[in-house]
């Protein structure tokens, strides 16, 4: 799952970039900004969550 | 490709900048100090000829191959129109930095003190990878952020790259604004300190078998303070020669600059020291050091955009974040970073980032001139968004493949034995009775 979880953080940074180059509006452009993030967090969970807890050992 | 022109230094700015300049190897001999302190004994020396190799390789590749990637605002760049606006996306200068003259104009100075932060940040990873990171790895990592990650960023940033052009071509206040480098240098390191710690794993003894953090402390409290106070004084240049090259700044501004960043460490180191005494009944040391460092980072961006109360608000706030999230990455990430880097530099640098867009008033043309700009915020959000959405995967991919190719991580035997001996074939202190754990069989 790492793997789609840096997907997902680089589909919100692009997300960003097409609210920039894409949007005029200065409303619109920053609730897709502010969605581009809200991807790219969904993308941090699932990368945080693909890194298991490690199977320690007493040492 | 755009042609090239420059910003106007006068000559006694040049010369002062020069100077701020000269101080910013003394944050990294903080930074070597603090990752070693916070490190095992076993582990000293490499961490220390670790931090000189990352340094060395860094300065290297960034005069070979890296400025040329990160230029200067106004220097040669590629282009590309998108929506009807250019964006700058990378520089075009020569390689080996000819075509530059070296005599203290402003491209000049910015390749100066890129060569002294690109070695910065690459002893950040350092503090994340410790007691188990191979020499020969920390070498190739530091290439590759010296080489990529660190130049593209910084180009975006500071070279008049897109993100510099937000407020010409958006109307996004200033454009982003990274005055000493909270996100350029902080962000970019510490992130890649998360990298190295997801690919290296935590080290042996870490965690128990029921998945709990065990403490391993540092080995010198001593230098962990030594640390900090060598990396104040290289803040105060690195802020200073940052906000004269990048923000506009003038020589004088220096003073609300050192200010600024002294009270931004210290409300933040202060911070976590309250937090840990309230939580724990007694202060602890390691995070106060980690919350200095936190404040440290947090300051750059906003350096010279604030007035005092507002920088020692950015700093509590930023001691604040240190000190939790070194908890969460370790309980609840699973991420062992002996050093605390990731929190220190890429949550207060992330922070540092923000704090622009929420706390500073950024005036439209340069320091001097008043007003606020309408925007800045978006841009602010926009480079944070880059840092997360870009920098973090990039440097995860780039160490990932180099792991495939060159496992990163030093054997098992090596570890118990301690990098120092696995290594180096010699201990930072062997006068010193070692742990008897260090060599017990198994």
């Amino acid at each position: 799952m790492k793997f789609p979880g840096f997907l997902l953080l680089l589909a919100g940074w692009g997300i960003v970039l097409a609210a920039l180059a894409l949007l005029g509006g200065s409303a619109s452009r920053a609730a897709f900004v502010l969605a581009g993030i809200g991807v790219e967090i969904l993308g941090l969970i699932v990368v945080i969550r693909a890194h298991p807890a490690p199977r320690g050992e007493d040492e | 490709m755009t042609p090239e022109s420059g910003p106007i230094l006068s000559d006694l700015s040049a010369a002062v900048c020069l100077i701020f300049i000269f101080l910013v190897p003394l944050a990294g001999a903080g930074l070597a100090l603090i990752n070693t302190g916070l490190g095992r004994a076993r582990s000293a020396a490499h961490l220390m000829m670790s931090s000189l190799c990352a340094a060395s390789i860094a300065a290297v590749v960034y005069f070979v191959w890296g400025f040329a990637l990160q230029g200067f605002a106004g220097g040669p760049a590629h282009v590309v129109t998108l929506g009807g606006k250019q964006w700058s996306w990378i520089a075009a200068q020569p390689l080996f930095l000819r075509h530059l003259t070296l005599n203290g104009s402003p491209g000049s100075l910015v390749a100066l003190l890129g060569m002294m932060t690109v070695g910065l940040a690459a002893l950040i990873p350092l503090g994340s990878g410790a007691d188990r990171w191979r020499l020969s790895a920390t070498c190739a990592s530091t290439a590759l952020l010296a080489g990529v990650t660190y130049p593209v960023f910084a180009h975006w940033a500071w070279g008049g790259g897109w993100l510099a052009q937000l407020g010409e071509n958006y109307g996004l206040g200033r454009g982003f604004v990274d005055a000493g480098g909270s996100g350029t240098i902080q962000a970019v390191g510490g992130l890649t300190a998360l990298s190295i710690a997801w690919i290296l794993g935590p080290r042996r003894g870490k965690y128990t078998t029921e998945a709990m953090p065990t403490a391993i402390p540092g080995h010198n409290s001593t230098f962990v303070v030594l640390g900090c106070f060598l990396a104040m004084a290289g803040w105060w240049g690195l802020n200073s020669a940052g906000a004269v090259l990048f923000a506009g700044a003038g020589p004088g501004e220096a003073v609300l600059v050192a200010i600024n960043t002294t009270l931004c460490a210290a409300a933040s180191a202060l911070m976590a020291a309250v937090i840990t005494g309230v939580r724990f009944s007694k202060p602890d040391l390691s995070l106060t050091a980690n919350g200095w460092i936190g404040g440290l980072a947090a300051s750059s961006a906003a350096c010279v955009f604030v007035r005092p109360p507002e920088a020692a608000a950015i700093g509590m706030v930023a001691g604040t974040l240190v000190t939790f999230s070194v908890e969460w990455f370790e309980l609840r990430m699973w991420v062992d970073d002996p050093g605390g880097a990731i929190s220190a530099h890429a949550m207060g640098g992330l922070w540092g980032v923000l704090a622009v867009g929420v706390i500073a008033r950024v005036p439209p043309a340069g320091p001097h001139s008043t007003g606020d700009s309408p925007g800045q915020w978006l841009a602010q959000v926009v480079g944070l968004a880059t840092l997360i959405g870009f920098v973090l995967p990039l440097a995860y991919g780039l160490n990932w493949v180099l792991n495939r190719v060159h496992p990163q991580r030093v054997v098992a035997e090596g570890e118990r034995q301690g990098m120092d001996l696995h290594e180096l074939g010699a201990g930072a202190y062997p006068e010193f009775m070692t742990h008897g754990d260090d060599f017990s069989q198994r």
